[in-house]
């Protein structure tokens, strides 16, 4: 069992807060200087401010007013560019929301693979194109439904999935060349995807143009969501082998969305978030790389996902800076021309107001695709009342505020800009302290971005308990509300799911399953491309739980130091 | 005489990984001067229930999001009783719909807290129930 470290291992965690850093040399001008004197000070004298310190959410310091005295040393043409040029800061295209508005796209799976398909065929016959796909735990885990550990767990938190039969029931009558899919999965990534390109194939859909997007961002299991199957070495391998075979077979799909949403939600400030998500991205081009892929043809394939959190300036600035960033990275490091890196978000609460808002600065700091949660989220699946809230929020955002008339319409803010550079900057701290550990890899196998995420959330829960950061009807303004309806799910759909296995392990050829398991088991012992044995075990109905296994039986599983 | 330090153990069963809750927990009544152990991720009830006597405790802290509730708690509840564990207060933090609590209370779960409960809230109750135990 993994134990508490002792005292003396625990690292000290610094707070970077380089607002502090620029305060030292701020030159104000002498009309400002005026201004504090005149008006300011007596201002102050007669009726101090609320707080000695006001900060974001994330604990960074935000100074009373900010001037052209916060922006000096900064090149506007080489920080801000124009709109669909280099850095991005701007956007990723030079008309933005005029030419096209963002995706939106909501989040559906629970219960069977039949419940899920109907929920599909419900949003799809109200006009939505893209599909994106929750799946339960077990299936996360590459358990079967009717695995000793799948108990109680089945179809709870997104749709049950053990083999390619569930997958041709979840996507009947879904013809998969007209919709985009996003499909959430990470560890088993490349047998999930495996199963929805042979579904694909199936139905007479050319793999050329198919699109949509795998999660598949094992780094960030590691770091924060913790649903990791196989130690950090053979999981980088799995991605790079979707990888290499998206690019031959697959040219239209994104094998990988590198995803920030889970490390903000497991604790981290804005600023961990960017910068472990843009290091993750740079490990993988590296992993690419030392593969011998071109970055050009691979690069353009790569996501980012983040968060959409409360604190509406700074994710504002932490978008804006995560294209710069990303831009600066791969020409720089990896000299590739390409890198207008697009950008997903995502809300985490159960709120309306918030989740407005929330999407609100994500438009304002120029996403291409947005999930805008339900206000039951927290809870459980969003019912169809509550995802038509949280779709009805996106459109009122598109239509009828305004905000996409113009391309990046805070662009030039002293306060806008200052922000993103000091973002930029303490995300580059990080990567930098990342980059002398040996990259992310050794640096997770340390525990290192971990425990400043543990680090920063706790800090966070402090400032909760002390009412030194404030949430409605949480820690002030609480009351007792009615609770809401909610999709409940119960375990009549493990039993259906147990039944559905029993059947396919009786009716399919259990030497064909047996032989294309041991080849895949071969191939892994091996260094070949591990997509084309998965894919032929997928074929056969080889389960999800088998195939994971065969893997399970080569590569061993991992388990993590863990920290508290 | 040093008083007694209360050992807690926070585990955190089911597939689910989100761990945030857990550590925020353990780090929390840790430095209320508690004695916490903490299990790691994707323990069954078989396991916690044999860390809590190997452990000695006094509470055990279930952190649970996933909805698995209803079938990890009467399990470990029962094998609790088994080992002859029935005096340890059993906690539950995490996402449950308020129609679960009366049954999870009636398995014998002391006391269920919901998002947004503060830390001390926490440590209070679990001073409170060892103090009256004795």
């Amino acid at each position: 069992m993994p134990r508490d470290m002792p005292e003396q291992e625990k690292g000290v965690t610094q707070t970077v807060s380089p607002a502090d850093s620029t305060a030292a040399t701020r030159k104000p001008s002498a009309k400002e200087r005026e201004w504090e004197k005149k008006t300011l000070q007596p201002t102050l004298e007669k009726s101090p401010e609320r707080l000695p310190d006001f900060t974001t959410v994330s604990g960074h310091s935000i100074r009373r007013l900010y001037t052209e005295a916060d922006l000096t040393g900064w090149d506007k043409e080489r920080e801000l560019g124009h709109p669909g040029e280099p850095p991005y800061t701007r956007g990723i295209h030079a008309t933005m929301y005029r030419g096209r508005l963002w995706t939106m796209r909501q989040f559906a799976g629970f219960g069977t693979a039949e419940d899920t398909n109907q929920r599909f065929r419900y949003l799809l016959a109200r006009g939505q194109t893209g599909l994106s796909v929750a799946f339960d735990l077990p299936t996360l885990m590459g358990y079967d439904s009717d695995h000793p550990l799948s108990e109680g767990e089945v179809g709870k938190c997104g749709v049950a999935i053990s083999s390619l039969a569930d997958m041709e029931v979840l996507f009947d009558k879904i013809p998969l060349g007209n919709v985009t899919t996003s499909m959430t999965i990470n560890s088993p990534a490349a047998v999930v995807w495996a199963m929805y390109l042979a579904v694909a194939e199936k139905q007479g859909a050319d793999w050329k143009t198919i699109s949509g997007t795998i999660q598949n961002d094992i780094l960030k299991e590691y770091i924060a969501q913790k649903e990791y199957i196989y130690p950090p070495e053979p999981s980088m391998r799995l991605v790079i082998d979707t990888f290499e075979f998206g690019v031959k077979h697959t040219p239209k799909f994104n094998s990988i969305s590198i995803s920030g949403y889970h490390i903000r939600e497991a604790g981290s400030t804005a600023i961990q978030e960017l910068a472990f998500t843009l290091r993750d991205g740079m490990e993988y081009v590296e992993w690419g790389l030392r593969r011998g892929m071109d970055v050009d043809e691979f690069a353009p394939r790569l996501s980012f996902f983040f968060n959409a959190h409360n604190d509406f300036f700074e994710e504002i600035a932490k978008y804006r800076a995560a294209r710069r960033i990303w831009q600066k990275a791969v020409r720089e490091r990896y000299k590739s021309q390409t890198a207008g890196c697009s950008l997903t978000a995502q809300q985490p609460y159960n709120n309306v107001v918030r989740t407005a808002i929330q999407a609100l600065a994500a438009v304002l700091g120029g996403t291409q695709s947005l999930h805008t949660n339900s206000l039951d989220e927290a809870w459980a699946l969003p019912t169809e009342f509550a995802a038509t809230i949280a779709l009805r929020t996106q459109q009122i955002l598109a239509h009828e505020t305004g905000v996409t008339n113009t391309v990046d319409p805070l662009g030039g803010s002293y306060f806008v800009e200052a922000l993103t550079n000091e973002v930029e900057r303490g995300a580059w701290e990080y990567v930098e302290r990342i980059d002398a550990m040996g990259g992310m890899v050794p640096a997770i196998e340390r525990g290192y971005p971990q425990r400043e995420i543990a680090e920063a959330s706790y800090r966070y829960q402090l400032a909760l308990d002390h009412k030194e950061k404030i949430i409605v009807g949480v820690n002030e303004y609480a009351a007792d509300e009615k609770p809401l309806e909610i999709l409940q799910i119960d375990e009549t759909v493990a039993h259906r799911q147990a039944g559905r296995l029993r059947k396919l392990r009786a009716e399919r050829s259990k030497e064909e399953v047996a032989r294309r398991l041991n080849a895949l088991r071969r191939a892994a012992e091996g260094k070949e491309n591990l997509m084309p044995p998965i894919y032929e075990a997928v074929k056969a109905y080889a389960t999800l739980g088998e195939i994971c296994d065969a893997m399970r039986d080569v590569f061993g599983t991992y388990e993590e130091v863990a920290i508290t | 005489m040093p008083e007694k330090k209360i050992r807690v153990l926070i585990a955190k069963p089911g597939l689910d990984g989100h761990d945030r809750g857990a550590k925020v927990i353990a780090r929390a009544l840790r430095d209320a001067g508690m004695e916490v152990i903490y299990t790691g991720l994707r323990q069954t009830p078989e396991m916690i229930a044999s860390a809590a006597v190997q452990e000695d405790v006094d509470v055990i802290g279930l952190s649970i999001l996933s909805g698995a509730h209803n079938t990890i708690c009467p399990q470990l509840m029962s094998l609790l009783r088994e080992k002859g564990m029935s005096d340890v207060t059993v906690l539950v933090g995490g996402i449950i719909p308020a129609a679960d609590i009366p049954a999870l209370k009636q398995a014998g779960i002391a006391e269920i807290f919901l998002p947004g409960t503060s830390t001390q809230e926490i440590v209070e109750f679990i001073h409170k129930r060892v103090a009256a135990r004795g």
